[in-house]
């Protein structure tokens, strides 16, 4: 199997379970990990009668969602309902957006390059099916399944993007910004393992320098950062295999099995795909106001996307750190607490991204004190990390104290570093008559010997200076 | 104690409120009759005889005002809270609801007393209530006829003297088509005054809840209780102006629109002589008499029976047999197989016939030329109502083009069946308010008078109603049920 010549298209379907108090058409409590069925009513349960109620902070989240990834916001936007038997869906429709969504046309920008937001669209996730016995956790063949309601109404944001990615890496980095935006604007917690975000790809493979699209497949059940790449590279190897060998791709949905590494073709709910989508009569049409609009607008906080930006210009990274730094708020937030606290940004990403652990745990005061002893010669860089071991013991020690305390500062320019020296040179007659006879290499066998009397707090580099000057002297 | 035929509401609260009789004995008088009387009729499902009775005790003991204490019937497709709710289908035979919806928690907290659910068609699909899978009801004025539908029981209920006032719910005419054949008043307020939380529902963007009493006044009362806003029901609104319970007695200077083309659908003689002979009192009484139009009314049925199976197609779609209500199923079946065996067993024909119908309307490929096309004609028909409202305060016809017709007479030709809804559908497609009112009999057989009304015009339809009945001065009491008693 070869990729040469081939090139992939992914678009990806991103469901992001929003964090409101209550269910996107009901007063129903929004929370995960409840007792079975204890956050029910009559709505989310689908009983006879019972009608649904737009929840307006679901719509603000929506809103939000729309205006971090650039979409226009529609002024009048409507509810349709998308029907399908299941026993995960009580009415045996869901209420979702079809034609007309809450947001259109936005984009993400990731790695440089432009990743466009088909739609972005308000629907209610379906109810918990768990199957008892038979194989693999499926309804089919199940002794029993039974259902908890609890998520049935959880109000969903459904993310279409372009099919502008081209790889499984580029799709990997394109939702851990997509990630980290939403979890900047506080719309979602996003933990894939409770299924608060979820993706699902759609693939093809072509002979680059072709713009027709290939056949696609839909892969399901990818639910980490790591089985989706492995999911989408595993279908693409399989695609381009198939076409190398004369085979054609069929259109399909495949389920990614994380154990056998491999992508099964599995019946999904309804053979047939129609839903026979139409406009929800129990919703009157919704219609976002321009002050609304106005005022998300307003409070939003600073994206990923442009943070990356301002890491890159104010602190002088590179694209690929500025971007690695954005891979979770807390991160970003913490190397500019620490770029701010040491006055070094370039310094303050080499150990963020180094010591990936100090966040959240070590006060970025801490990290910022260890950078100024480095950077003012106090200690070595080697030191540095002894320090910052220690200050994992106890995060909210002084740096300088601990120096001070533990004898760890530089002996550079001290007498203690020419007596070493001296002693190290007087220990080794045979390296000294090798160097004056031209062998200069030894010279870093007497580095080593001295460095190890310092413990590490010397500079190599001006040991070897001063052995030279021993030495040429 | 007082023979509960013909009596009104307001005479009613009149007896409650001289002390002539208690809240206990206007209800067993009621039930009594019901007993007595409602085998042959079978306007009831369901009657609660001690829970309404205990209610009659609380107002007896503590005091009443208002309607508190007065009898009332409900249709099966309101939501009842521990009490069985069927719609008419066997598919929820025993089933409970866990909730009031919004109209019967307004009944209740007025004070009104549930004497039972009264029979319907099947998810009120039906304009006899022969599509019941409890059994048909009969018409108090002639056994052998349909009392319409689909809230047959419930005008039956009324014009039989088992409760002064009932609730239907009005689809394509399904309060106004049964009041008109049984001889009561119906109303069908506009679209969004009163909830629809609770109601189950047949078609969500038609479906009404109103009253039915003997006068235009006592609709008037009820209508009072169960209208406004209910945060349940998003489509629900605040009436502009509150409801009055008329006075009027003359119709000076009010203009009543005829719509040549809709009475160009085969009206039957007897009905129109009836309908004409009502216009003439109208026109006594100083109303202006101006033919209107409705130039897309012809379209109204086809585009009704486009648009509520493909809403009904959906909405009967959680009758699965998975959390409540009927279960079939056999060894090895699948859950597919189980909703099969389940709504096979217990939907009926006429049911079944819908959902086919809506599913298809909605399918890819079709939705277009069916359910989009029907939409189009919806909105050419609302704009019908708005030309026409330019120029008159009401529009008036026939409720019905027929008297009550035989039962079993038109079960196997749906398209007779539709048919009867002629003239009470437009209003459904507009969302107006529309009300009937019996202007006297032919073939011994009541007929109705409809006024329909632009939205939110209630007072206006129900002052004009008012004015009309008394120079009407129908006898709501049917012979045939006085002699029974």
């Amino acid at each position: 199997m070869s990729t040469n010549g081939w090139e992939a298209v992914i678009g990806l379907e991103i469901h992001v379970q929003l964090n409101t108090d209550s269910k996107m058409f009901c007063a129903c409590a929004n929370v995960f990990g409840a007792e079975p069925n204890t956050l029910t009513c009559p709505v989310c349960l689908g009983y006879p009668g019972a009608l649904p109620t737009i929840n307006g902070g679901a719509v603000d989240k929506a809103i939000q969602i729309g205006l971090a990834l650039d979409c226009d916001i529609a002024d009048r936007c409507q509810f349709h309902r998308k029907n399908y038997f299941y026993p995960d869906s009580p009415k045996a429709y869901q209420i979702s957006q079809y034609d007309q969504p809450i947001c259109i046309h936005g984009h993400l920008d990731v790695d440089g390059g432009r990743i466009g937001i088909t739609r972005a669209h308000l629907e209610e996730d379906a109810a918990k099916l768990v199957h008892a016995g038979g194989s693999g956790g499926r309804i089919a063949g199940a002794d029993s399944s039974v259902v908890d309601f609890n998520r049935c109404g959880t109000p969903l944001v459904e993310i279409v993007t372009e099919p502008d990615l081209r790889t499984p890496e580029q799709a990997v980095a394109f939702l851990g910004l997509l990630k980290n935006t939403l979890q900047t604007i506080g719309v979602s917690d996003c933990d894939m393992e409770k299924g608060s975000l979820r993706c699902d790809a759609n693939v093809s493979v072509r002979r680059r320098g072709e713009s027709a699209f290939g056949t696609k497949t839909e892969l399901k059940n990818m639910n980490s950062f790591k089985f989706l790449g492995e999911g989408m590279a595993a279908e693409i190897r399989r695609q381009i295999d198939l076409l190398e060998s004369g085979g054609e791709v069929r259109q399909e949905t495949l389920h990614y099995d994380p154990q056998a590494r491999e992508l099964h073709a599995r019946r999904s709910k309804e053979e047939a795909d129609d839903y026979r989508y139409f406009p929800e009569p129990d919703l009157v049409p919704l219609e976002p106001s321009a002050e609304t609009v106005r005022r998300l607008r307003d409070a939003m906080p600073e994206l990923p996307a442009a943070r990356i930006a301002r890491f890159r210009d104010a602190y002088g990274l590179s694209e690929q750190d500025a971007t690695d730094l954005n891979a979770a708020a807390e991160t970003a937030d913490y190397f500019e607490a620490v770029a701010k606290a040491s006055g070094d940004g370039k310094a303050a990403s080499d150990w963020v991204r180094n010591q990936p652990a100090a966040v959240g745990t070590i006060p970025p005061e801490g990290l910022a004190g260890i950078i100024g002893l480095i950077s003012a010669g106090t200690i070595t860089p080697t030191i540095g990390k002894q320090v910052y071991a220690l200050l994992e013991a106890q995060p909210s020690a002084d740096p300088a104290a601990l120096v001070a305390d533990q004898g760890l500062a530089s002996i550079g320019d001290s007498s203690e570093l020419e007596g070493m020296v001296d002693e190290v040179l007087a220990q080794n007659p045979q390296f000294v008559e090798q160097f004056r006879s031209g062998k200069e290499g030894v010279i870093n066998a007497l580095v080593g010997q001295v460095m190890k009397q310092t413990r590490g707090r010397a500079d190599a580099r001006q040991v070897q200076q001063l052995l030279r000057d021993r030495l040429q002297g | 104690m007082t023979d509960t035929l013909g009596l009104t509401a307001e005479r009613c609260i009149e007896l409650l409120d001289a002390g002539e009789v208690s809240c206990r004995e206007l209800a067993t008088a009621y039930l009594d009759r019901i007993e007595a009387a409602d085998d042959g009729i079978h306007a009831f499902l369901r009657t609660r005889r001690d829970a309404a009775l205990a209610e009659a005790d609380g107002f007896d003991r503590n005091g009443r005002t208002g309607l508190q204490g007065v009898p009332i019937a409900l249709k099966d497709i309101l939501c009842t809270k521990g009490e069985e709710t069927t719609a008419g289908s066997r598919i929820l035979e025993g089933y409970i609801p866990i909730y009031d919806g919004g109209c019967v928690t307004r009944v209740k907290a007025a004070g009104l007393v549930p004497l039972g659910k009264t029979n319907m068609d099947e998810f009120a699909m039906g304009s006899s209530t022969e599509n019941s899978g409890f059994g048909v009801t009969h018409n108090p004025w002639d056994r052998a006829r349909v009392p319409g539908g689909s809230s047959g029981g419930s005008a039956a209920a009324v014009a039989a003297g088992f409760a002064p006032l009932s609730l239907g719910t009005d689809t394509g005419g399904s309060i106004r088509q049964p009041a008109a054949l049984c001889g009561v008043v119906g109303m069908k307020p506009t679209y969004g005054a009163v909830s629809r939380y609770g109601l189950i529902a047949f078609a969500s963007s038609l479906d009404q809840i109103g009253p039915f009493a003997l006068t235009v006044r006592d609709a008037a009362l009820l209508m009072q209780v169960i209208c406004g806003k209910d945060a349940c029901d998003s489509t629900s609104v605040e009436l502009p102006e509150p409801i009055e319970v008329p006075t009027a007695e003359s119709l000076r200077g009010v203009r009543l629109g005829v719509p040549t083309d809709l009475l160009a659908q085969g009206i039957e003689p007897g009905v129109r002589e009836a309908f004409d002979a009502s216009m003439a009192a109208a026109e006594a009484l100083g109303a202006e008499i101006v033919e209107t139009s409705l130039p897309h009314a012809g379209y109204a049925l086809p585009a009704y029976y486009l648009i509520a199976p493909a809403e009904a197609s959906a909405n009967l779609s959680r009758f699965d047999g998975v959390r409540y209500g009927m279960r079939l199923t056999e060894p090895g079946d699948t859950v597919h197989d189980m909703y099969g065996r389940t709504r096979a067993a217990g939907f009926g024909a006429e049911v079944k016939r819908r959902i086919m119908l809506g599913t298809y309307a909605l399918s890819a490929g079709y939705y277009d030329a069916y359910y989009g096309m029907a939409q189009k004609v919806r909105t050419r028909i609302r704009e019908d109502f708005t030309a026409a409202f330019a120029d008159v305060d009401l529009v008036v016809s026939p409720t019905s083009p027929t008297v009550a017709f035989r039962i079993g007479e038109r079960v196997d030709d749906p398209w007779a069946m539709y048919a009867s809804d002629v003239l009470t559908v437009p209003a459904n497609l507009a969302g107006l308010p529309g009300i009937s009112i019996p202007c006297g009999t032919a073939e011994g057989l009541p007929v109705g008078f409809q006024m329909i009304g632009p939205a939110f015009a209630e007072n206006r339809i129900l002052a004009a109603a008012h004015a009309l009945e008394g120079a009407i001065g129908f006898d709501p009491r049917p012979p045939a049920m006085a002699a029974r008693a």
